[in-house]
């Protein structure tokens, strides 16, 4: 049977399973947009911004384990969706982005609405691919859903010119692939597994050290049955958060930059690190020759090129972190003849130690909303089961440190990358996928600001997120930094004129709520949680309030900051009074 | 450390971007690089001189072969190779220095390609270094011009492994 490239494009779609996609049109698509239209199987989102597409795609994609899609148009629309690209290669999530390209002949011809997106996007996908004739395109399109979601997933952008998706070819959507030059590894090698599962057994003091390779794994049993045998305490990366449940008695959290005080230390002072899936990030580890320098490091990775690229590692296993920690389990178990190590081991003492010294913690306040104060009411009446996404920042951290996740593809933000605007888009994306779910975004203001356009989205969709606005009037961690290393010169960090988030969720057709005191921020959240419709909220809180433990960029982890330094004569300026008290009265 | 690089990669449009990419991307640096089709047309082989310490050259080789459309990733500088580069050098002919471009060429196996009233051209083909030197020797002379092809190069068969080669005897016997 013979379809037009545009009915090629849809069919092979459906062969890959997909449901919904997100994107917005434009000339050179035309054709693919009239095939969608009245399409029943194929759920569409429109939204407002490109960028939006892409986060939303990605995020679908990391809360349901499937690879996301989003369709776009070329030229602009194109060059949109290269921050969500790069945010999601960074992030290991898989996401196939297909864009419009005009016509073959007219490519190089710089003509209207032409980028040569395959060069632009070649360094930020993990592959790309221009498809030249309409023979090629159920292939292709066979082959990038391939890409994306085997090994280290990642996102695959197939550039698609208008006449391609006009001609006429016959349609066989092929069940396999073959691609000579990829063949991801899986298992990990035997030997090295037998030697990574003696040094875990001899450790006196590890640490398990796990990211986002977890989650995408769907390795999260495999792990908490490793620990739990052999009373393994573990820390996670922010993109781990999720893989191993938050109020474990064994949980640390979060490690690096913002990790707590105790979790620091005991990766400071562990006699072995074991990493899966994660991959020794300049958040993580600090100064890096300083870091773990008493351990033995195992470094569990699909990908073989993160082993070995920051830090030596003693015991390199290349596989997927599932099937790893599977056969290390299996393999220790037979060692440990099935015996569950019980009871506090003198190492799980030493850090339950650590954290009565400091534990993570911040000081309420009675007059003044504290930021740590709202993630907590938000903790506290979701019990760590909703979908949380967040932007990029102070809110990002404090979420981390003080939401505890139960849950693995609970945690949608953006780690590698940093991309503010992520969070609000992210949350629409999750909600898409999990209509009946809670899906709360928590945002800072100057974050929300970059994708507020998507309140039009989540009307139109009805999807029912709850926007949590850390306002603090700030870009507050960019002002956090001025304030300690930049003898508080907040240049271009404060962000005046913000709008009335009330009104304009009201603009929108949302709902609006605010809270100025810390008594109104419980009322807020159960309203808000109570309607079934997007919700912003106002969550206006101390704009001086500062992000720790932290570590110094540069500094090794162990070596944290717990609290803003008394200024001393001559010194660092302290906070500016004047202005916070103007910057409470923004409405 | 020096290393040569042997790359067998898809024969498609934008490989040898992707490859130059991830080099400048990543910091890696290039100091020759060369292409051509390989024994099978859908293949192509990509010929790279590069610098880097031994934790370097493994991310380089690894990175390499995370690209989708590269096949192989060969060191070559691992194991005994043969390598090649061709250099055209058109060098000025003053009648008083004749003899010697001459002679320089006659010592280094040199060939004369093109000549004019005021220029030769001349083609050399060695391994780097003696490329290198003959590019030397020529320079008092002064050089006009100079293309250089970059340097190929091939694995030979381990000598031990060949010289255990079943087939050996037999073609020793045949002569």
């Amino acid at each position: 049977m013979k379809l037009t490239g545009a009915e090629i494009f849809v069919e092979s779609l459906k062969r890959e399973g997909v449901k919904t996609v997100f994107g917005l049109p434009g000339g050179v698509v035309l054709k693919i947009f009239d095939v969608l239209y009245g399409d029943k199987d194929l759920d569409f989102v429109l939204v407002r911004h490109e960028q939006a597409a892409i986060h939303m795609a990605e995020a679908y994609a990391r809360a349901t384990g499937k690879v996301g899609v989003a369709l776009v148009t070329s030229g602009p629309g194109a060059t949109n969706t290269v921050t969500g690209l790069v945010n999601a290669n960074l992030d290991s999530c898989p996401i196939v982005v297909f864009t419009g390209q005009v016509l073959t002949s007219l490519i190089g011809n710089d003509a209207f609405q032409e980028a040569d997106i395959v060069g632009i996007t070649r360094s930020c996908t993990k592959h790309n691919f221009l498809v030249k004739h309409v023979n090629e395109l159920a292939q292709t399109i066979k082959e990038a859903f391939y890409i994306a979601g085997s090994g280290r997933p990642g996102p695959v952008l197939v550039d698609i010119p208008k006449d391609v998706s006009m001609a006429m070819a016959e349609f066989t959507y092929p069940d396999k692939v073959y691609i000579r030059g990829y063949n991801p590894t899986y298992e990990g090698n035997k030997w090295q597994i037998k030697q990574a599962a003696e040094a875990i057994i001899k450790a006196e003091r590890p640490v398990l050290y796990v990211g986002g390779g977890v989650i995408n794994s769907d390795g999260s049993e495999e792990l908490q049955a490793l620990a739990e045998l052999l009373n393994i305490p573990v820390t996670m990366t922010l993109m781990g958060l999720g893989a191993f449940p938050g109020t474990h008695p064994l949980s640390l959290g979060m490690l690096g930059m913002h990790g707590s005080h105790a979790t620091n230390l005991a990766v400071h002072n562990c006699d072995l690190l074991i990493a899966v899936g994660s991959r020794f990030d300049d958040r993580v580890t600090g100064k890096i020759s300083e870091f773990v320098p008493q351990a033995k490091i195992i470094h569990v990775d699909v990908d073989p090129t993160s082993i070995r690229k920051n830090i030596h590692v003693d015991i390199p296993i290349v596989g997927d972190a599932r099937s790893v920690l599977r056969d290390i389990l299996a393999q220790a178990t037979a060692m440990v003849g099935g015996k569950r190590r019980e009871g506090k081991t003198p190492w799980l003492t030493q850090i339950a130690a650590w954290e009565s010294e400091r534990p993570l913690t911040y000081k309420a306040d009675a007059k003044i909303i504290k930021p740590q104060f709202v993630i907590d009411m938000i903790y506290r009446r979701t019990r760590g089961e909703a979908i949380i996404t967040s932007d990029v920042g102070q809110h990002q951290m404090w979420t981390a440190q003080f939401y505890k996740f139960a849950k693995p593809r609970t945690w949608l933000n953006s780690g590698g990358l940093g991309t503010m605007g992520y969070g609000f888009p992210a949350a629409l994306g999750a909600q898409r996928a999990f209509p009946d779910r809670l899906v709360v975004c928590v945002t800072g203001d100057g974050s929300f600001q970059m994708n507020l356009q998507e309140l039009a989205t989540a009307m139109a969709y009805d999807l029912p997120v709850k926007v949590a606005i850390i306002n603090n009037g700030y870009h507050g961690m960019v002002r956090q930094w001025q304030q300690l290393f930049y003898e508080g010169h907040y240049s271009a960090s404060r962000l005046e004129c913000g709008p009335d988030y009330v009104k304009l969720a009201e603009a929108y057709g949302a709902v609006g709520l605010r809270a100025t005191e810390p008594h109104e921020v419980d009322d807020v959240l159960g309203e808000a949680f109570a309607v079934r419709k997007p919700v912003l909220m106002d969550f206006q809180v101390d704009p001086y309030e500062n992000c720790y433990p932290m570590v110094p960029a540069g500094g090794a982890i162990h070596q944290m900051m717990y609290e803003d330094p008394q200024p001393e004569a001559g010194g660092r300026p302290s906070t500016p009074k004047d202005t916070q008290k103007e910057s409470i009265s923004l409405a | 450390m020096e290393r040569i690089i042997s790359l067998l990669v898809e024969n498609k449009f934008g490989v040898l971007a992707r490859v130059a990419g991830l080099f400048s991307a990543r910091g890696f640096n290039i100091e020759s690089l060369s292409v051509g089709p390989a024994v099978d047309p859908s293949m192509s082989l990509i010929t790279i001189v590069t610098q880097g310490d031994e934790r370097i050259l493994e991310q380089i080789t690894k990175q390499l072969n995370k690209l989708i459309d590269v096949i192989k990733v060969v060191d070559l500088t691992e194991n005994d190779y043969v390598e090649r580069e061709t250099a055209l050098v058109k060098i000025h002919t003053r009648a008083e220095d004749r003899a010697e471009a001459f002679r320089i060429i006659e010592i280094f196996r040199a060939k004369i390609v093109d000549s004019t009233p005021t220029t030769y051209t001349v083609e050399i083909t060695g391994d780097a270094q003696k490329v290198e030197a003959f590019i030397n020797q020529l320079r008092p002379l002064g050089l006009k011009e100079l293309v250089r092809s970059g340097q190929i190069a091939i694995a030979r068969d381990d000598a031990k492994a060949a010289g255990e080669h079943k087939r050996r005897p037999a073609v020793v016997e045949a002569k």
